[in-house]
């Protein structure tokens, strides 16, 4: 039975799921001497209530049976993706890393799924199992040479289908997020996108995946009960790389794209990004946000980062407001950043954005308000005007 | 020709404020609104409409949504806005629905409006769930090719190669295809498919038009219709929360890490021993 469930034995009746209640589809009605949690029909079991209950007396279920045994589906799959070099991107072997803890915690074998033309760099698969894969299902086809994602979701469906793997990771690339929904529809099966973190439940098994949700101030965990293969998306920069162990060994197997398999849209013409350096490989970031009041501050930030030898990020409401672009956005819908030190100004911390720079090895977070929730991501924090520090940096910088 | 516009509402704004004190969420009466990649997606579409009028051929645009019976007043927008006509799928069916089986609801809709489709648009995500799913799926669920991240349509067709640099005055979309700049990992691609199809479309590409007093008169009484699950064919066991893989198990505020270090002192005093802390990192 599906839908919204309270236990009446642990339901104190304190109404903080009403208040966290978005539409009116839960409320207090008294029966007897007691109040009680109820749902209504405007319920639409988003599961805020479950989330902020403090006796754990909500439950959200659903998920009609398949039909297909969910335990007939054996081993973990990262998909490998290779940018236009032909070289595996980090966001695979990052994957692998965390991929092959869980795999061992359910003792199961972790494959590397790479799709590359005739012409591809043929160090990949060795790459990839130097970084965790048990083993690597290779597919060298010239219509696998350029990021066709239709193309890609139906090789890995018909691979998928014929292996049964439990669960598929696909790094949360442009590509990524196209092709992983592709293949999600395809074979009618759950996808939790930009994933923050990941682990097995050590009960059940299930894939446990968490992502920002409600709007970014919760996290919320998602499972896939019922339907195989369970997929995630990460975006690149959550999970650290393994160090390549060379002398790690695994299987590399070959196989073929089927014949009727042709892309559907034709490329006219590509044009590469500007060579413009990457707010996702910097190793120094300034990262500016509201706080930082008005966008003609904006060059007092630009002379900071170039002090620092830093490049400039910032958060979603500035690039909404025309004063940065799309490209220096750090967040779960932007870039997701892993720089060595990263100094942010005026920024509160949103979980969106905070779910992007998690792979900062140091963080120096300037704000004024004390609460502010960036402060709960840094090493360091400074309170204060985020303006009068930041020049007081530059004066400090440049006299040095 | 005939368009069909994909739209959610969402929350108005997405900065969900959190109580401290009790640990849960602040409500403020917030309206829903048009998903702004929805509006964009709206837009592109009424500007290939127009090209397409253009050139004599017919075309209208639909907007499709699945959602809450208040969203009809979100179609009745879209429709004030150049829409032609709105579908919105609403039931107690539908509730609870993940990506999979909102798509399937929306594959029910478009397979039930009664008339051919050559193109699906639908915003690149949504800003309430930021997954970017449903353009994707479906694509997937009626079988035909998908565009994501649209940044612009281009034509005219058969301009030749310099066709790729202009805004296009003429028509953008015709004889069964459509051009695009698409946004990858890598750049953007120049990029053409055959249609039917469906494209996703970022937010940058076009701004959505305000209401005309002739469209805001004629919204009041356009044929929005609204369907149940039965209404429209859908198997009642893969829609809502029953035909959602997913479920949500639980969800939390995220722990803080550790304590940051504090650096005190007035901004001068605080600058110097940033510059120190810095110049110590090489």
């Amino acid at each position: 039975m599906s839908g919204l469930a309270i236990d009446r034995e642990l339901c104190i009746g304190c109404g903080m799921c009403v208040k966290a209640c978005d539409t009116g589809g839960i409320e207090l009605a008294w029966e007897g001497p007691r109040k009680f949690a109820r749902g209504t029909d405007a319920c639409v079991y988003c599961g805020a209530c479950a989330g902020v209950c403090p006796v754990d007396a909500i439950s959200i279920t659903g998920g009609a049976p398949t039909g297909d045994d969910p335990s007939t589906y054996r081993g973990i799959w990262v998909f490998a993706q290779t940018g236009p070099d032909g070289r595996v991107l980090p966001v695979a072997r990052e994957l692998l890393g965390r991929a092959r803890t869980i795999a061992d915690e359910r003792g199961c074998a972790l494959t590397a799924v790479l799709g590359a033309g005739p012409a591809a760099d043929g160090a990949g698969p060795r790459d990839l199992i130097a970084a965790g894969a048990d083993e690597v299902i290779v597919c060298r086809d010239a219509r696998l040479a350029e990021p066709d994602a239709e193309v890609f979701a139906r090789w890995i469906c018909a691979l998928a289908r014929d292996r049964r793997p439990e669960a598929i990771l696909y790094g949360a690339t442009a590509f990524g997020r196209e092709l992983a929904p592709a293949v999600a529809v395809r074979l009618k099966t759950g996808l939790t996108a930009d994933c923050t973190a990941l682990s097995a439940d050590p009960e059940t098994g299930l894939l446990q995946q968490t992502r920002p949700a409600f709007g970014g101030n919760l996290m919320a965990t998602i499972v896939c009960p019922a339907h195989r293969p369970q997929m995630a998306t990460v975006r690149p920069g959550v999970f650290a790389a393994p160090a390549p162990d060379a002398s790690r060994t695994g299987t590399v197997s070959e196989v073929a794209l089927d014949a009727g398999v042709a892309p559907r849209v034709r490329v006219l013409e590509r044009r590469p990004a500007a060579a413009a350096a990457s707010i996702a490989d910097a190793r120094r970031l300034v990262v500016v946000g509201r706080g930082i009041g008005s966008k003609k501050n904006l060059p007092l930030m630009r002379r900071l980062a170039e002090l620092l030898g830093a490049e400039l990020g910032c958060t979603r409401p500035l690039v909404e407001a025309g004063w940065l672009e799309y490209a220096h956005q750090v967040g779960q819908t932007g870039v997701a950043v892993a720089p060595d030190l990263l100094v942010s100004v005026g920024v509160s911390g949103a979980i969106q954005h905070l779910a992007g720079i998690g792979g900062a090895k140091t963080v120096i977070a300037v704000n004024e308000d004390p609460d502010a929730p960036v402060f709960g991501a840094a090493r360091y924090r400074v309170v204060g005007d985020c303006i009068e520090v930041a020049s007081a940096l530059v004066e400090e910088l440049e006299g040095r | 020709m005939h368009l069909v516009v994909c739209v959610k509402a969402v929350p108005s704004t997405t900065e969900v404020k959190m109580d401290p004190r009790t640990n849960t969420i602040v409500r403020d009466g917030r309206a829903a609104v048009l998903n702004p990649f929805d509006a964009t997606a709206l837009e592109l579409a009424l500007q290939i409409k127009e090209g397409v009028a253009a050139s004599g051929e017919p075309c209208r645009v639909t907007v499709l949504s699945m959602g809450i019976p208040d969203t009809e007043r979100l179609l009745r927008d879209c429709i004030a806005r150049g829409a032609d006509a709105g579908l919105l799928l609403s039931d107690r069916a539908f509730a609870g629905a993940d990506t999979l089986a909102t798509t399937y609801a929306l594959g029910c809709g478009v397979r039930a409006l009664g008339e051919p489709v050559d193109l699906i648009l639908c915003g690149k995500m949504a800003v309430d769930g930021d997954t970017a799913q449903i353009g994707p799926e479906l694509a997937g669920e009626l079988d035909i090719p998908c565009v994501v991240d649209v940044q612009a349509v281009e034509g005219p067709l058969g301009a030749g190669d310099g066709a790729d640099e202009g805004t296009g005055d003429g028509p953008i979309c015709r004889h069964g295809r459509l051009r695009a700049v698409r946004a990858t990992d890598a750049g953007t691609e120049f990029v053409e498919v055959d249609l039917p199809a469906v494209i996703t479309v970022g937010k940058d590409a076009a701004r959505l038009r305000m209401p005309g007093i002739p469209g805001v008169l004629a919204s009041s009484d356009a044929p929005v219709t609204v369907l149940g699950a039965d209404r429209v064919g859908a198997d009642p066991a893969r829609c809502g929360l029953t035909g959602s893989p997913t479920q949500v198990v639980r969800s939390f505020v995220p722990e803080r890490a550790d304590e940051a270090e504090p650096v005190r002192g007035d901004a001068r005093e605080q600058a110097a021993k940033l510059a120190e802390l810095i110049g110590g990192m090489a």
